[in-house]
């Protein structure tokens, strides 16, 4: 679905952030990207829907160069989540989840339709909440709606940044859990970048952990916890996780 | 006092109005052509800070020059009448609405424009979707700040023969007639107030429902 072929971001203060970074996202993969801040998660992340252009290399979707693509088509087949939310608050939340629908000139009906049958999708009647307003919804329902935005015209590709990430512990959990349901459901490749071992061990197909740019170890989550590439590795999932992990495994 | 504005008002009544009716046409018509430079030239200056800096800079010069003095310097090229006090007074009205145009823009958080772009905006749809209507709230300020102050402006134009309420201030401060001062002024002034109003209420209207603070 996703490769990176070498793919490097020099920023232009001098800063490496990301160094040949090669990885191949499988379709249907739920893909977490982690590592700690300034490890270059986001900016790979960013540079999939060209928010940040890398510096060399190259990365494919489908078969295709995208720098050979009008980044902003590209973007609107791309599902993009961000930690902030970004919910537009001059809207009302249907026109926040049909945002794309919009710019892609879909019929009022069809819009209207999709609207429906998204907030439906996680439990949130349309008669009640499509004409209210982000500021009048809680951090939780709004992120929902933050997800069903990217969803809105079914790109098979979804990315989010640290989507669950400024949500308090018991609400992330619910969304963690919703957000794994759903992406089952739909089957959508997805990469996620975290900096939380939980949520990438709970979520992930696959995890890639970056450190300065590069990666150290990419594997499923039992491979992480079973065969830790390093020291690096095994510090950075602690070893109260790892007991914690193995123990509900064996359960 | 209220007698006194009776009596004046009885005796300058049909110039007042008629003052009144120039003056509304003066300040209305140059905040008008104001806009119709400073918003667009606001927009035009978001991606480029390199000539916002100047840009700003100068405008604000203009502002400075005393307002008598601007309409003696634009006397040669335009002469007098109602087309150089147009042209003056839409000067004056550029900064606060370019100013307010400008950094209402810059100040539409982040988050918003990354989450716009990052849905597949263009330049120009990021701008109508999400940019100007959160910048809409300053932009209006800047257009009340704009008209409340030409309006007191206007008044000198009656220096250079544009007419307006500046017109019976001038003719009561040559003649001394404290009266004909006041039928002047005063309307200047209520008029102020009145714009000042229309526009705050407007202001209030255009504001997107969701960043409403009720």
């Amino acid at each position: 679905m996703v490769i990176f072929d070498r793919v490097s971001k020099q920023y232009e203060d001098g800063h490496e952030a990301v160094k040949e970074f090669s990885l191949e996202v499988k379709d249907g993969e739920f893909l977490v990207m982690i590592g700690p801040s300034g490890c270059g998660k986001t900016t790979t992340l960013k540079m999939v829907n060209r928010l940040i252009e890398p510096t060399s290399g190259t990365i494919y979707i489908g078969q295709k160069d995208i720098t050979k693509e009008d980044p902003v088509k590209l973007r609107r087949e791309i599902g993009y989540v961000i930690q902030d939310i970004g919910l537009f608050p001059n809207m009302a939340i249907e026109q926040n989840i049909d945002i794309v629908p919009r710019l892609l000139g879909w019929s009022k009906e069809k819009r209207k339709q999709r609207v429906d049958e998204l907030l439906s999708l996680v439990e949130m009647d349309p008669e009640v909440y499509a004409k209210r307003y982000p500021s009048e919804l809680s951090g939780g329902q709004q992120q929902r709606i933050g997800v069903l935005r990217a969803l809105a015209v079914e790109p098979p590709l979804i990315l989010m940044d640290e989507p669950f990430g400024a949500l308090d512990p018991i609400t992330r959990d619910n969304l963690q859990e919703e957000f794994k349901v759903l992406q089952k459901k739909l089957n959508k490749t997805i990469i996620f970048v975290t900096h939380d071992m939980d949520e990438a061990l709970k979520l992930a197909d696959r995890i890639v952990l970056m450190k300065d740019g590069e990666i150290v170890q990419v594997g499923s989550p039992d491979e992480l916890v079973n065969s830790p590439a390093d020291e690096f590795v095994s510090t950075f999932i602690g070893s109260s996780r790892m007991e914690n992990y193995k123990r509900s495994e064996t359960r | 006092m209220n007698i006194e504005l009776f009596e004046i008002w009885a005796k300058h009544g049909d110039t007042m109005l008629k003052a009144l009716g120039e003056h509304v046409f003066l300040a209305v018509t140059a905040v008008f052509l104001g806009m119709l430079v400073a918003i667009p030239l606001g927009i035009w200056l978001v991606d480029r800070d390199r000539y916002a800096k100047y840009v700003l800079g100068g405008v604000g010069v203009i502002q400075t020059i005393p307002s008598l003095a601007l309409f003696g310097l634009v006397l040669p090229f335009l002469g007098i009448g109602t087309r150089p006090a147009l042209f003056v007074l839409m000067l004056y009205s550029i900064l606060p609405i370019l100013r307010n145009t400008y950094t209402g823009i810059k100040e539409v958080s982040p988050v918003y424009v990354e989450a716009g772009k990052g849905m597949g905006m263009s330049r120009f749809q990021l701008l109508g979707y999400v940019e100007l209507p959160l910048a809409l709230p300053v932009i209006m300020a800047g257009i009340r700040i704009s008209i409340v102050y030409i309006i007191a402006w206007a008044t000198l134009a009656a220096a250079i023969g544009a007419g307006g309420l500046g017109d019976l201030i001038f003719g009561g401060i040559a003649v001394y007639d404290y009266d004909l001062i006041m039928a002047g002024a005063v309307p200047a002034a209520i008029l102020a107030l009145v714009a000042s109003w229309l526009l705050g209420a407007l202001e209030k209207v255009v504001t997107p429902k969701g960043i409403r603070r009720s």
